[in-house]
């Protein structure tokens, strides 16, 4: 038996998705700016896109920009936001738990003269409303929190943080990483505060090199890359047309029935979780029912080295993450797995396991009796060997 | 300026006697093989104790030099035009002609250096030398002559067809691969072993290596970093046999029945036996590897007599006793160094105790490994799987 269950770093491309990103490239392969009717047909594809995202979110087409992914819109967000808005203050508040795809641009900013404070997080790996509270400032310009944590699946209370955020200051820019919480959890920016929301098509069987930034109308914002002007001159660049037709499929399937399904997971999830918890020295890091994401499990094994584990559960057909990327060279230990209070040992012992609305129960039990079975095998070679 | 032909200057071989036919065709054939890489039509020859490479097609010159530039065995690499004799006239207008195009610059001093190989060529090297020197100072008024040391040596060839250079581009040196036999390389996801590949091949010697898998300890990128870097030890080397070993039940085993402060020690005597057994089977005379005293605990002088007293065959060490840095630096330029640093784990690391023993007592060592009852069927079945993998 295979069980894939990395999702939170990729999923499958669904057969939908498939269909119309060929069609696009074969047939409809006009340049959106052409003024022939290929490129309208191109330029169609896009207004769609658009149409089915703005439904979902409930905000207005205009404040939809496609990008290449994930990275690209938290750092158009967060650079473009910043350079836009230095003039009323120079500071940023954001958490120690977030992606590197904004910390890396937090210690940019820091480099470009931006001060940035980094909020804690309690031991679920929760940012608290009142502590994002505590660290604001008549200078701030920009709070920027994830959604969902990407290593052990913690939900941050993004609606409290929002109205808690523009009840300081209504012009501070509040940004939302949502690459892994699009298309599972609801998100209405308007009714959340959210100003500015990034989004990953390849984290619900998108493409790879998908992905769209909300930002809210009337939010001051520089471009990152300048050319032909395209989506308003915020975003340059002939339009990934089969990409963004791919991305707008899937963010049509993926809100299918998405109570139902993400019921179904949260169900998967808590059963898994008491299994994990039903085996000697095995910790989960994640927290049951909506307290944390309905597909990410992280689950410490202390004394197997994470990588260990990792290639293990391959053997068996079981792919999943290593909690932290680690080498015996390098200890470049997790963020997120230290700020919840985890010592090294548990942080180097930990394994993610990540769903998408595909996965079975069935999976889930394999992975499980797979771990259950590879234990005495894997805790034969301890590193605290007497 | 575009040239056609290059002139192959090799110093050692030239002393070998008897045998430098030997080494010459080794050195063509690998000269060949470099060439073949690259984009372009080449033909290389030998005369009378000359190599010559000619461009039979259009070529990249960066690109031939490159290439040229890794064969083992060269010295130097001369671009040179190469005319038919026509007459005194027709030699000295193109010497002319070739100087004008070669340096935008005229302001250095030269020497004309000519040879009269062919002797029924009726003026004298004196003569030439002579007669080219005052055409081209008439000519460039700038140049001057400086026959002591001069900044650009002309030299002209008088052979069956005349060759004239000016510029030489150095080589690796040392001696051509294949002339020196073949060695087993055991080649670890680090810095140190690629750079011994290297330096042994630099001495004529062809290699065959040995990498130590341990799945799932070592992850399948650790195996293709190791795979990367024979490629890269390749350019130099030519073809590597790469001989992976699959190796986690002999640690299995290893980690279970011996002390942990001893594995380290214990496990790379097995290795070596195994990688010795390879290397017999295919013909290798020797094993390479990467140590360097004191770098770590199995690297003392200790340890390494310990190591060494399993293996039948000489044990080549080319940076025992170089310092990391000195390593570090033949790693950048043979292009290994970016790979050997990949975060990957070897199984050396993998399974290394937190105080291995530095000083290793060889009765000790003996007394544990008797406890290793399953060792002979365990090492047999990893050397029945061995997967063989040709990295060119």
């Amino acid at each position: 038996m295979e069980a894939y269950l990395d999702n939170a770093a990729t999923t499958v491309v669904s057969e939908n998705v498939k269909d119309i990103m060929i069609k696009v490239m074969s047939e409809d392969y006009g340049n959106p700016s052409s003024l022939h009717m290929k490129g309208i047909i191109a330029e169609n594809y896009i207004k769609e896109a658009k149409e089915i995202i703005a439904k979902c979110l409930k905000v207005n087409e205009k404040e939809i920009i496609f990008t290449s992914g994930g990275t690209e819109s938290n750092n158009t967000a967060l650079i473009g936001c910043a350079r836009a808005n230095r003039r009323a203050g120079m500071h940023i508040v954001t958490s120690k738990v977030e992606h590197s795809s904004v910390s890396s641009v937090m210690a940019y900013l820091e480099k470009e003269g931006f001060e940035v404070t980094y909020v804690d997080v309690d031991k679920n790996g929760q940012v608290s409303p009142d502590k994002v509270k505590a660290a604001l400032r008549p200078d701030t310009i920009i709070v920027s929190i994830m959604h969902i944590n990407n290593e052990i699946g913690s939900v941050m209370p993004i609606a409290d943080i929002g109205e808690a955020v523009h009840a300081f200051n209504k012009n501070i820019v509040f940004h939302v990483d949502a690459i892994q919480s699009f298309g599972k959890l609801k998100i209405l920016p308007k009714k959340m505060n959210i100003d500015a929301l990034s989004v990953s098509g390849h984290k619900f069987h998108g493409p790879k090199g998908s992905g769209f930034l909300y930002i809210r109308e009337g939010v001051k914002m520089h471009p990152l890359i300048y050319g032909g002007g395209q989506q308003k001159g915020v975003r340059s660049g002939t339009e990934n047309v089969p990409a963004i037709a791919g991305l707008g499929q899937a963010v049509r399937d993926a809100y299918e029935n998405l109570t139902e399904k993400m019921d179904r997971l949260y169900d998967i999830k808590d059963k898994f979780i008491d299994n994990m918890l039903s085996l000697p020295e095995v910790y989960v890091n994640s927290s049951k029912g909506k307290e944390g994401a309905p597909h990410i499990i992280s689950v410490s094994v202390p004394g197997v080295r994470s990588e260990v584990m990792l290639h293990s559960l391959e053997e068996q057909g079981v792919y999943v993450s290593s909690g932290s990327a680690c080498s015996s060279h390098k200890q470049a230990l997790s963020s997120t797995l230290a700020a919840i209070g985890l010592d090294k040992e548990r942080i180097d012992s930990t394994v993610r396991f990540s769903m998408c609305d595909n996965t079975t129960e069935e999976e889930m039990n394999y992975a499980y009796e797979t771990v259950k079975m590879l234990l005495p095998k894997v805790r034969i070679l301890r590193r605290d060997k007497k | 300026m575009e040239f056609k032909e290059f002139l192959i200057k090799y110093a050692e071989i030239g002393t070998k006697g008897k045998n430098r036919f030997i080494f010459e065709d080794a050195l063509m054939k690998q000269i060949r093989i470099s060439l073949k890489k690259i984009d372009g039509k080449f033909e290389v020859n030998k005369e009378n104790g000359r190599i010559y490479v000619e461009a039979l097609s259009e070529y990249d010159y960066d690109e031939v030099i490159e290439a040229l530039s890794h064969v083992f065995g060269i010295v130097g690499i001369s671009p040179m035009i190469r005319i038919s004799d026509n007459g005194f006239e027709d030699l000295k207008n193109t010497v002319i002609e070739y100087i004008r195009e070669m340096y935008s610059d005229k302001n250095f001093t030269f020497k004309v250096n000519a040879r009269r190989a062919r002797k029924n060529y009726p003026m004298e090297s004196m003569e030439i030398n002579a007669a080219v020197g005052e055409a081209l100072l008439n000519e460039f008024p700038e140049m001057k002559v400086d026959v002591h040391n001069p900044e650009v040596l002309i030299t002209i060839e008088i052979r069956k067809n005349i060759n004239i250079y000016s510029m030489t581009l150095p080589g690796p040196g040392g001696m051509p691969v294949g002339t020196a036999g073949k060695a087993m390389l055991m080649l670890s996801g680090g810095i140190d072993s690629p750079v011994a590949g290297y330096m042994i091949s630099k001495r004529g010697v062809m290699l065959n290596a040995t990498y130590f898998h341990a799945p799932p300890y070592t992850s399948e990128r650790a195996k293709q970093k190791v795979i990367d870097l024979a490629k890269k030890v390749a350019v130099y080397s030519g073809p590597i046999e790469l001989n992976v070993v699959n190796f986690t039940e002999v640690q299995l085993h290893i980690y279970d029945k011996c002390p942990h402060e001893e594995l380290t020690i214990i496990m790379k005597r097995v290795m070596y036996q195994i990688a010795e057994k390879l290397a017999r089977e295919s013909g290798c005379l020797g094993l390479v590897t990467g140590e360097s005293i004191a770098q770590v605990s199995s690297q003392t002088l200790q340890s390494l007599a310990v190591i060494d007293e399993v293996c039948g065959l000489p044990v080549y060490r080319p940076v025992i006793a170089f310092d990391k840095q000195d390593i570090v630096d033949i790693a950048e330029k043979i292009d290994t160094y970016e790979i050997s640093i990949q975060p990957y784990e070897d199984c050396c690391t993998t399974f290394v105790a937190k105080h291995p023993v530095t000083k290793p007592n060889f009765n000790a060592i003996k007394r544990s490994e008797a406890k290793l009852d399953r060792i002979e069927e365990l090492v047999e079945a990893a050397l029945a799987s061995v997967e063989k993998i040709i990295v060119e």
